[in-house]
């Protein structure tokens, strides 16, 4: 045989091995994510109805009701979560995209990692710390600062990364038309980054979304009706975090619900963002 | 001869690597001057220098740069870039804005909001970069999904809204096709009955063409400064011959 058909044989079957090769750990890295979607729909739709949403938890013994204050204190402490991360996030990583390129930058880049390396609970326990004791009680705030916290590293980086992808030629466009740099940088560069920067809050607020380690010292839990910032608060984290080691069928069955609950409400937020941040043209 | 820039002996320096040696050339109002030279001779930086623009990619300047007798190293750079715009080499239109928010970009961003006082000076900006025919009917789409050509012209457009005394050109046809580049040309010889226009090209042809003056760099340092059919004809250094003959760079 020829040495060059023989060559582009080998080549071909090589092709074809790896090909195979990524296909099957493409499928073994979805096993999971199949499992997870069907036992969370499977189990919890039996109990996904209007009253899980709109009405309280009934006592031990007495079946039915829902999580409504559960779910109003997930987006409680997300919304109080983000008021705090995404703007410390976003700035961040704008500073250390278009001004840290210093020490000082380094710095901060270095520790973003290692906070984001930090477990939950640590933070957990640095909120209970700083907040929980001289308050005296547990609080929303309390959980909401822990999951603000949390997001800090996630929407830092993918802003820094986002931003430097936007090519410096843009920049100079902007400077060469007599616009300040600040202008350029928010008016410009952060719009052109803006939907790479919505992604990383969107990851940011989805994790803390299901967060349950910083929450059980910080807003604690709460079985009654409550929006207010400075007292306990329910999440659905922390629901099905009680309700999945309960000793009663029945609360079971109500923890697999919120846990589909939660990755309904990821989902939402997950395309609302998409929407949101839809570009007003068509991409070629 | 009316001078529009002048600059004596001016260096620039990227840290402490010396990119350009003791220049000093005049640049005469409402003509336009080319600067030719091999790749890495320092034109692009010469052109960076005459608004600042040398500082965002972190250069510094020695000696003095007048623009109408006015020192240029004590104005403020933000509305020195409005007095001299600039159009760079691959076209950079904004791609989250409209055609008619990208010509207008300059203006907008300076805090000029009303439609009534933005809509003629985009029509004008566009007229004058010969683009409006060819967009007047999609202003609001993106400024991106028109071809390379276009593109480059509403640059042109982007630059002229802001009304500027003089437009620095960085080699502004070199990423186009030559139909592209023949529209560019026409418009720099529009142009310079109300601008002062230094180009940068790698172009000879384009050189020839276009300018008036023609500069020579080579290494840094200005080599040979004269009327562009004298450099091409008759250049008085042997070195701008080979260059313009071809037999290096």
């Amino acid at each position: 045989m020829n040495p060059s058909k023989f060559f582009h044989i080998k080549r071909k079957v090589t092709s074809v091995i790896m090909m195979s090769l990524s296909l099957v750990a493409t499928l073994i890295a979805l096993v999971p994510l199949v499992f997870i979607f069907y036992y969370t729909i499977s189990k919890g739709i039996s109990y996904l109805n209007i009253d899980f949403f709109i009405a309280m938890p009934k006592p031990v013994g007495e079946t039915g009701g829902g999580m409504a204050n559960a779910i109003a204190g997930t987006l409680l402490l997300i919304g109080i979560g983000g008021v705090i991360g995404i703007p410390v996030g976003v700035m961040t990583g704008t500073y250390l995209s278009e001004f840290g390129n210093n020490k000082f930058g380094s710095v901060v880049r270095f520790l973003t990692d290692v906070l984001s390396g930090v477990p939950s609970i640590v933070v957990g326990v640095v909120a209970y710390t700083l907040v929980v004791i001289p308050m005296k009680h547990f609080s929303a705030l309390a959980g909401g600062i822990a999951l603000g916290i949390l997001m800090i590293p996630t929407i830092t980086r993918t802003t820094e990364e986002m931003i430097k992808l936007v090519p410096h030629s843009l920049r100079e466009a902007g400077l060469a038309l007599g616009i300040p740099k600040w202008k350029t940088t928010i008016l410009i560069v952060l719009k052109t980054a803006w939907k790479g920067i919505a992604t990383g809050i969107l990851l940011g607020l989805s994790r803390a979304a299901g967060e349950t380690a910083p929450l059980l010292f910080t807003a604690l839990g709460n079985r009654f009706w409550s929006t207010k910032v400075g007292q306990p608060i329910a999440s659905l984290s922390v629901y099905i975090y009680d309700y999945a080691k309960a000793p009663f069928e029945d609360w079971n069955q109500q923890a697999w619900t919120a846990a589909l609950v939660l990755m309904l409400m990821i989902s939402i937020l997950s395309l609302t963002f998409r929407i949101v941040t839809r570009s007003k043209y068509k991409t070629k | 001869m009316d001078i529009k820039i002048s600059v004596k002996n001016l260096e620039a320096f990227y840290g402490k690597n010396k990119v350009l040696k003791n220049i000093s050339i005049d640049i005469p109002r409402n003509k336009v001057v080319a600067i030719i030279g091999p790749s890495g001779c320092g034109k692009s930086t010469f052109l960076r220098c005459l608004n600042r623009m040398h500082e965002v990619i972190g250069g510094t300047i020695t000696g003095s740069i007048q623009v109408d007798g006015e020192d240029l190293t004590k104005t403020d750079p933000v509305l020195l870039r409005k007095r001299l715009g600039m159009v760079f080499q691959k076209p950079n239109p904004f791609p989250t804005m409209s055609i008619f928010n990208n010509v207008a970009a300059g203006l907008r961003f300076n805090g000029v909001r009303n439609k009534k006082i933005l809509t003629p000076i985009v029509e004008r900006s566009l007229k004058q970069a010969a683009l409006w025919d060819e967009v007047k009917d999609n202003l609001d789409d993106s400024g991106v999904n028109i071809s390379g050509g276009q593109q480059q012209r509403l640059c042109i457009a982007r630059t002229l809204a802001v009304d500027p005394e003089v437009i620095l050109m960085d080699e502004p046809a070199s990423a186009l096709d030559p139909i592209s580049t023949s529209k560019i040309e026409e418009l720099i010889f529009e142009l310079k009955k109300n601008y002062t226009i230094v180009i940068v090209t790698h172009n000879m042809q384009q050189a020839a063409r276009v300018s008036d003056s023609t500069a020579f760099f080579y290494m840094g340092e200005l080599i040979e400064y004269d009327k562009t059919t004298k450099i091409f004809t008759n250049p008085a250094n042997k070195q701008t011959e080979d260059y313009v003959t071809g037999r290096f760079g």
